[in-house]
């Protein structure tokens, strides 16, 4: 064992301290993408000591502030997991703001129309969430599998679809639509709300959920015979074929999983926040979740760690536009600038091994001469 | 059924032409873009930069055509960050694209706030106006369909020929297509994969911004927020439906203008479908379409693979 040890060492010459180089290339990720903000807003007569203190003021300035950064951490870990799983099998899902506008819409009906025991209610409105979402994401894995179309646009245009289906069952004469004057859905029934837990801000136990599924994913991919399979698909449908994988019933499973991820977001925030469906509920933790999923370099670890900062980012901005006059979109020019350097990770990877790799054997030397 | 009929007209049809428009434009740029071998899913970013720099050089000058060419020039800016990151820094090419996307989705509605002090949508600027073209516009039937449309349209419909012509009977459309298809073969004989795909992905800028530039100030006179709404994304599938071929598109992308174009009416004279269910009829169509392209359709061989010089 570690003769084998030894030898993989010395052959690709990694080094004991390379789990290091994940961890690196996120905190390098976000300072880049920090410091490239502050330039922009910099490029816009802003000033970026201000809008960034405003940013962090609205992120933890008190415990309300802090629940709100927690509370949007919630549905990018769901997200953020959903893409990773994906990602992981080569598939490319864009559909996670769909399917999260879906399961939000599956939980809500369970929630409002089904009168149930609490201990049977809130789980079957979680799992119809992650039903209806993984139904949904399930279509452009079939799509990939069965006629080789690019899931990237399947996803896209089913997210168009949704929006619509989601905006007709709450507009008037909708079938979803409550006995009043707003679009929105009955309110939910107690037996099947996510109990708050935090006495005087909006905080969930949906964070916990979202922490369990991190956990439970982790060990789905890595130490599980269908994870691995998934993996191999991952890397190479056709030699994951060769040994005896049935890549297209992988994809298909995958992106079954990957939506389910993407509906129990919506779910949760729908049984644990909002207390009934309206069409705009989620202010596009879908796409943020994709940016999550390549910060965290599609690991279950490195997604709760992404999801954090986006968490930031998103309650903190919407404090930094009340005082700043700094638009909240300015998140997404972060999570793109995000975006771009996270797909330079081929390239950024080997210089950062290389660096540590240099380290340890300049401190082994020194280790062996004293 | 009467009010199914009166969907049915000519104004239906020159209606699915001015639909079709903000369509063709992206599928002709994803045809010179992936002709090249990159994979472009960048388009809609592009065209929503473009479609707010439209309106703001508009704004700021009093004329749209000036919009126009702020709204390329923005198109090639961006296509230049989407160039870069693809082919010198060999990143993954859905990635960028996906985050160019992000960007389009972000930067107008910063900037909206800050230039208009609005959140959502602009002032109403200076618009194109149509133009009645003489004699085509007296032709029975042609006349009522194509007389009268936007100069964006009748360019984007000159487009096609022109594309189809630039790529299949010019040597530069020649060295475009095989870097696409065999990057190593076309290297050896002289040609700069490089070069080439710069161009393709400028191209395509180019293209994406004029078909921006039409919604933001031809087809309306102001930018909405995500008004693009997949519209980079249907002119892909119509380059995959049309399979990489400008007359191709220009049929898919009629086909998705059409039925465009019946939505919109069918919702104007109170066809007895709930209005947000007739507004997905594109995007159904575009996944039918695609399942129906598929398998025959061949994208060129070296898309998406980044080229490392040899």
């Amino acid at each position: 064992m570690t003769q084998s040890r030894e030898l993989r060492k010395t052959t690709t010459g990694t080094s004991r301290l390379n789990f290091l180089v994940g961890p690196m290339q996120f905190i390098l990720g976000v300072l880049l993408a920090f410091v490239a903000g502050a330039l922009f807003l910099f490029v816009f007569q802003e000033d970026p000591v201000e809008a960034y203190q405003a940013l962090f003021k609205g992120a933890f300035g008190s415990k309300r502030y802090i629940a709100e950064t927690l509370l949007s951490m919630t549905p990018l870990v769901f997200g953020g997991l959903a893409v990773a799983l994906g990602f992981r099998c080569g598939l490319f899902n864009m559909g996670v703001e769909g399917q999260i506008v879906l399961g939000g819409m599956a939980a809500a009906y369970i929630g409002y129309a089904w009168d149930l025991p609490r201990v049977i209610h809130l789980p079957l409105a979680i799992l119809g969430g992650a039903f209806a979402g993984g139904v949904w994401g399930a279509i452009p894995g079939y799509l990939k599998a069965r006629h080789r179309i690019h899931e990237v646009i399947t996803t896209i245009m089913l997210n168009y679809i949704v929006f619509q289906i989601a905006a007709y069952m709450i507009a008037v004469g909708g079938p979803m639509k409550a006995d009043n004057e707003l679009p929105v859905s009955p309110d939910i029934l107690p037996t099947a709300q996510l109990v708050r837990i935090w006495e005087g801000t909006r905080m969930s136990a949906g964070i916990f959920i979202a922490l369990v599924t991190a956990i439970v994913v982790w060990f789905f991919l890595f130490k599980t015979r269908l994870g691995y399979k998934m993996r191999a698909v991952g890397f190479s449908p056709s030699a994951a074929e060769y040994a005896g994988i049935k890549s297209r019933q992988m994809m298909v499973l995958a992106m079954f999983f990957s939506g389910a991820l993407g509906g129990i977001a919506g779910a949760v925030e729908v049984l644990g926040l909002h207390y009934k469906f309206y069409a705009a509920f989620s202010p596009g933790y879908g796409w943020d979740a994709i940016a999550v999923a390549l910060l965290g370099l599609l690991h279950p670890v490195g997604v709760v760690a992404s999801a954090f900062l986006f968490g930031v980012l998103r309650s903190g901005s919407i404090t930094m536009q009340a005082i700043a006059q700094i638009s909240k979109d300015i998140v997404l020019v972060l999570t793109a600038l995000i975006i771009f350097f996270t797909a330079t990770n081929k390239t950024i990877r080997p210089i950062l091994e290389g660096a540590i790799v240099r380290a340890t054997s300049r401190q082994d030397k020194r280790k062996s001469e004293t | 059924m009467e009010a199914w009929s009166q969907v049915l007209s000519l104004t239906l049809v020159a209606a699915a032409i001015r639909s079709a428009t903000p369509i063709l434009y992206p599928a002709l740029a994803g045809i010179f873009c992936e002709r090249s071998g990159i994979l472009n899913i960048a388009l809609e970013g592009v065209m929503l930069i473009s479609a707010f720099t439209a309106v703001v050089g508009s704004y700021y000058t009093g004329s749209a055509w000036i919009g126009v060419l702020c709204a390329i020039a923005a198109g090639v800016l961006t296509s230049l960050i989407h160039a870069f990151m693809c082919i010198n820094m060999r990143a993954d090419q859905a990635i960028v694209g996906t985050g160019i996307n992000i960007l389009g989705a972000g930067l107008p509605s910063f900037l909206l706030l800050k230039l208009f002090g609005s959140q959502g949508i602009s002032p109403i600027v200076e618009r194109i106006a149509e133009w009645r073209v003489p004699i085509l516009a007296d032709l029975p039937v042609i006349g009522p369909v194509l007389g009268t449309q936007g100069p964006l349209v009748y360019l984007c419909l000159i487009m096609v020929p022109v594309s189809w012509f630039v790529l299949f009977k010019t040597p530069f459309g020649l060295r475009l297509r095989a870097v696409g298809e065999n990057p190593r073969a076309a290297e050896t004989v002289g040609v700069s994969v490089y070069r080439m795909r710069y161009a393709g992905v400028m191209i395509s800028g180019v293209l994406a911004a004029l078909g921006g530039a039409f919604l933001s100030v031809s087809y309306l006179a102001q930018f909405v927020k995500l008004m693009t709404a997949g519209r980079g994304f249907i002119g892909l599938a119509a380059m995959i439906f049309g399979r990489w071929n400008p007359w191709g598109a220009l049929f898919a992308c009629l086909l998705f203008g059409f039925a465009d174009a019946v939505q919109a009416a069918a919702q104007a004279s109170n066809v007895p479908i709930a209005p947000q269910l007739l507004r997905t009829l594109p995007y159904v169509l575009t996944i039918i379409a695609l399942v129906g392209a598929m398998g025959r359709a061949e994208p060129p061989a070296f898309v998406a693979k980044p080229y490392e010089k040899a």
